[in-house]
């Protein structure tokens, strides 16, 4: 694919971020996060950092802030599970973290395995600390982007922004 | 009561080194370093060999953080030498760091495992590597570009050698059960956090 493929709102949301001067874009891969994915493995200023699972990115976002770098964490909705304990560095430290997460398991899923965790999503968020902000149409992403990264970067906050699967479109079974 | 067998087949020789004597003969300049150490003996150590000093980050939860926040740090600092120091059972709990971090291979970034076997916080269990796991064919086979292993306080040379020369690079110190190096240091995060910046950054 070009860069210039998929959704204008993730061109946008990928462009908002790095105006928010991102260079670390950390993610276990996933059908929801592919334009931001392929735009940061083009993008020469940024380190695009695959990882095995998606706690690694939360401590990996940790130490950026350390060097004073910035960084956001692509995941699905089934790897927030994953980063539970992890967010004890977070919310314990204070670091700021920004995190976009493409759901699975709610609006029209097809397969019943996405449902425990697309259900959880938002409260084992909410009970590590993180604000969870929803964008659900192409129009609420990048407004909803534009508020996390200021509450995530300027704040110090820890933030989710949920994509829902009205706005990704369910994948078929 | 049941016993935990050594893994058949493999046969690392004894650990004999006191991990009180090989870390400082290791990391000789401690405060040249941007470290990220992990739970528990090795926070504790750096920090000591610092006087929890603000070049420090050690932890003291979130344990399977260590080595990926010093990638984060290393990749937002390529102008200073990094060192990420853990443990074998740290490292063991998020061992796929070591892939993510082979493939973004910093060249500023050192990794430093202090294997002593155990599970030392919490009853001193054994430790799968106490067991026969071999964290320096782990750290290759995951594409480490530099692995060296040391058993000796010789091997130590070497060891010190490369931590001076560009490169990502991981040590496995095996030492002995025993005690770390270990001064009071702030278990609070927020302020381990507040002051590393404010020390590099400069950040009010």
């Amino acid at each position: 694919m070009t860069t210039q493929d998929g959704p204008a709102w993730a061109h946008a949301m990928y462009d908002a971020l790095r105006a928010q001067g991102v260079t670390q874009i950390a993610y276990v891969p996933d059908a929801g996060h592919r334009v931001m994915i392929d735009r940061s493995l083009a993008d020469p200023e940024v380190h695009s950092i695959p990882l095995t699972t998606e706690e690694e990115g939360v401590a990996l976002l940790a130490g950026a802030d350390l060097g004073g770098a910035r960084g956001v964490l692509l995941m699905q909705s089934s790897g927030v599970g994953n980063c539970i304990n992890m967010l004890s560095l977070t919310n314990g430290a204070r670091f700021p973290l920004l995190t976009i997460v493409s759901m699975r398991g709610d609006f029209g899923e097809g397969n019943p395995w996405q449902f425990p965790m697309g259900k959880a999503t938002q409260a084992v968020l909410e009970a590590m600390g993180v604000i969870v902000l929803r964008a659900e149409a192409p129009d609420d992403v990048l407004p909803t982007i534009q508020a996390a990264s200021t509450m995530a970067f300027q704040s110090g906050e820890a933030v989710a922004v949920l994509l829902s699967q009205r706005l990704l479109g369910a994948k078929k079974f | 009561m049941a016993q935990l067998k050594r893994i058949p087949g493999t046969n690392q020789p004894a650990a004999t080194l006191d991990r009180r004597d090989a870390v400082p003969a290791l990391i000789e300049r401690p405060t040249d370093w941007l470290v990220v150490a992990g739970l528990a003996g090795t926070a504790q150590e750096l920090c000591a060999m610092t006087d929890d000093g603000p070049n420090v980050f050690g932890l003291g939860g979130a344990m399977g953080a260590g080595p990926m926040m010093a990638l984060g740090l290393a990749l937002s600092q390529p102008n200073r030498k990094v060192l990420g120091i853990t443990g074998d059972g740290e490292l063991l709990m998020n061992v796929g760091a070591l892939a993510a971090i082979a493939l973004q291979c910093p060249p500023n970034l050192k990794l430093v495992c202090v294997d002593n076997g155990h599970y030392g916080e919490t009853g001193n269990q054994d430790s799968h590597t106490g067991l026969g796991v071999a964290l320096d064919r782990v750290a290759a086979g995951f594409g480490i570009p530099t692995v060296h292993t040391i058993n000796t306080m010789a091997e130590i040379e070497e060891g010190k050698r490369i931590l001076a020369a560009p490169g990502l690079a991981f040590i496995l110190l095996r030492v002995k059960d025993g005690p770390a190096l270990k001064k009071p240091r702030s278990l609070r995060p927020h302020v381990v956090r507040d002051r590393f910046r404010a020390a590099l950054l400069g950040e009010k």
